[in-house]
């Protein structure tokens, strides 16, 4: 359904005089999601993971590459392009409280796309926004509130009505519950799931939480500096990580139970600035299984290891 | 326990004075902290932990804070009598805390050195003249203090500013300051949460090692249950301003009593273990302008009971665990 073929997003953050330097955000990235799949892009902050996701609906501008969505090419977008991928394709975000316009009352919040795209007016306009609050668990009166009336989670739960508004066939979800308590994330997360089976929407799931991940995705991709490291089925890398780095992130989560498991001694170190990417491998400056005299010189290419699992590293080449 | 705690909060109440009127943020909690012991204090946004802690060192501004009852006692001194120049000398010395985002507590325009070097430099004016060390011995000391958070190349580092350091490097500066007064108790305030977890997990087995190496006590505030089972030994869980249970961590995550903490433990995803469906809690947190007579989880508690619009007493089930459930106080006299 969505097929990402070599997608590059490069910022060039140059100082007038200076050298230059450009972030190289996301370098080189090919992703496919089919219907009804949720796929989980899991990464520290700086990866790219909420890049890709912004680029895909063209919110940061894109340096090379084709993003299709049913076979409809995005790059490039002229205004009648862009009308048709915000129809088929919406984002919610981290922060739910920034999101909604703090002077709009909710009617007018989920309503925009429906007055931009539908053309719906008036009392029918307020009895479809009326069922969509409905869809995502919320009462008629919150028609004519003000979000500083609404929790977090309530909040949450208006742009996820918004984001459905036009029935989109993929839903991208940057962090959706990071700024929420676990009650309230508890709650969204099993709305998210109920949500994608009856509508058989595609989810795009980035999030930095392995077990939300783990919750929601059948899917996942790990992200590191720009580049995915390791691809497959939720079971198979959560059961059997391939790549030295999501080892090393499925080893630093926490659990909550009161025997920890045996852990091996945390990565060191930091993830490198995008801008000066190291040579070769990108994770061998922390990799603890660094092979001297390869991946220090020369980068791996994803490749297939197993039907359904993909892993980037020299030691399953 | 029947040796004395380090540190023991009695009775304590906070009302938050607004315009809308009267926020009773913290109701009658009561927390001891024993010497060598890593405490939890865990719960939701807005259910008093932070506040909790903060009061200690006095670090919440009044107005519009306002201690209507209560006593914070730490080697025979009730820390909330203190005046505002016998508590500043506690600050660093007796207790010490860290907080979440490591950015905004570190001034940006001077060096981490710098900044390092001036909290031990204050240290200084409390002590008798002949103890003070001068700029160049608390310079040799701010190096040690780096090493000691395992900060790499020290001596390069002495001169960075806080923006050329990343996340976690910033962190290891916040607690570099702190234990340069050589403090009893560390306050860490969710010391992880604007962290990755590969660096988050570095600072959770720093803070584990200092535990160790130094005998440090710790609390540590955080909402995540994760974060707490691997480096507490004994949790307490505050709902609403009030504290509702109080055990080891075996007992916490193996046998949960409260009906909240069961809640909340079924409410997070685990990383290896598939759960089909997580339990939300339904409803949400009370209004504390006006809060529910009582306990405060009645409200959204499947136990409810007639009873519970009485405030419940104090439950020992064991030796290592307390709850305050009028489900359990019947039990037991039953």
């Amino acid at each position: 359904m969505l097929d990402i073929n070599d997608l590059k997003v490069h910022f060039d953050t140059s100082k007038p005089l200076k050298r230059k330097t450009i972030v190289k955000a996301v370098n080189g990235i090919n992703l496919s999601l089919a219907k009804g799949d949720a796929l989980g892009l899991v990464g520290e902050s700086g990866s790219g993971k909420s890049t890709i996701g912004k680029a895909i609906l063209h919110l940061v501008p894109i340096t090379s590459g084709s993003i299709k969505i049913d076979g409809f090419e995005t790059n490039p977008l002229n205004r009648k392009t862009e009308r048709e991928l915000r129809r088929r394709a919406q984002m919610i975000f981290q922060d739910p409280h920034s999101a909604l316009n703090p002077r709009l009352p909710i009617l007018r919040s989920v309503a925009e796309p429906l007055v931009l795209h539908a053309d719906l007016r008036g009392s029918e306009l307020r009895a479809k926004v009326a069922e969509l609050l409905e869809t995502v668990g919320l009462p008629s009166q919150f028609l004519y509130r003000y979000p500083h009336e609404l929790s977090g989670g309530q909040k949450q739960r208006v742009c996820i009505a918004r984001a459905i508004a036009l029935n989109p066939e993929l839903l991208i979800l940057d962090e959706p519950t990071s700024a929420l308590d676990v009650s309230v994330q508890a709650q969204i997360l099993e709305f998210l799931k109920e949500l994608q089976t009856k509508f058989s929407l595609s989810f795009l799931f980035i999030s930095h939480d392995l077990s939300v991940i783990r919750h929601l995705c059948n899917r996942v991709a790990v992200m590191y500096l720009g580049e995915i490291v390791e691809e497959g089925l939720t079971t198979d890398i959560f059961h059997s990580p391939k790549h030295p780095y999501t080892q090393a992130l499925l080893n630093a989560v926490p659990f909550p139970q009161a025997k920890q498991p045996h852990r091996e001694a945390p990565l060191t170190g930091d993830i490198p600035s995008p801008v000066d990417l190291p040579t070769g491998c990108n994770f061998y400056t922390r990799c603890p299984k660094m092979m001297k005299g390869t991946c220090e010189t020369t980068s791996p290419i994803l490749s297939e290891l197993s039907e359904s699992q993909k892993v980037a590293c020299h030691l399953h080449s | 326990m029947t040796n004395q705690p380090l540190l023991s909060i009695r009775d304590f109440s906070l009302d938050f004075d607004t315009f809308d009127g009267v926020y009773h943020a913290i109701d009658d909690v009561n927390i001891d902290l024993h010497a060598g012991e890593a405490l939890g204090i865990v719960g939701e946004t807005g259910c008093g932990k932070s506040v909790t802690a903060k009061s200690i060192l006095q670090l919440l501004p009044s107005p519009p804070a306002r201690v209507t009852s209560g006593e914070i006692w730490l080697d025979g001194e009730n820390f909330l009598t203190l005046d505002a120049k016998s508590i500043q000398k506690k600050r660093g010395i007796d207790v010490s805390m860290i907080f979440q985002d490591p950015m905004t507590y570190l001034n940006p325009v001077f060096t981490i050195g710098q900044q390092l070097v001036d909290v031990i430099l204050a240290h200084q004016r409390l002590k008798p003249t002949a103890d003070r060390i001068n700029k160049a011995a608390a310079k040799t000391r701010a190096i040690e203090l780096l090493e000691r958070v395992r900060l790499p190349n020290p001596e390069r580092q002495f001169d960075s500013y806080p923006h050329e350091l990343s996340g976690g490097m910033r962190q290891r500066i916040l607690i570099a300051q702190a234990l340069s007064g050589r403090p009893k108790i560390l306050i860490a305030d969710e010391p992880t949460t604007a962290l990755d977890v590969t660096i988050q997990a570095q600072i959770l087995e720093l803070i584990k090692d200092l535990i160790d190496e130094l005998g440090l006590s710790v609390i540590l505030i955080t909402h995540d249950l994760g974060v707490v089972a691997s480096i507490c030994t004994r949790v307490i869980i505050m709902y609403a301003g009030q504290v509702i249970e109080d055990a080891s961590v075996n007992e916490i995550f193996g046998n949960p009593r409260h009906p909240y903490t069961k809640g909340l433990l079924a409410a997070v995803p685990h990383p290896t273990q598939h759960a089909s469906t997580l339990t939300g809690i339904p409803g949400s947190l009370p209004n504390l302008l006006n809060p529910p007579s009582g306990c405060r989880f009645r409200e959204r508690c499947p136990l409810v009971q007639e009873k519970c619009s009485e405030r419940p007493g104090w439950t020992t089930l064991s030796d290592h665990h307390g709850i305050a459930c009028w489900e359990f106080s019947e039990e037991k006299h039953a």
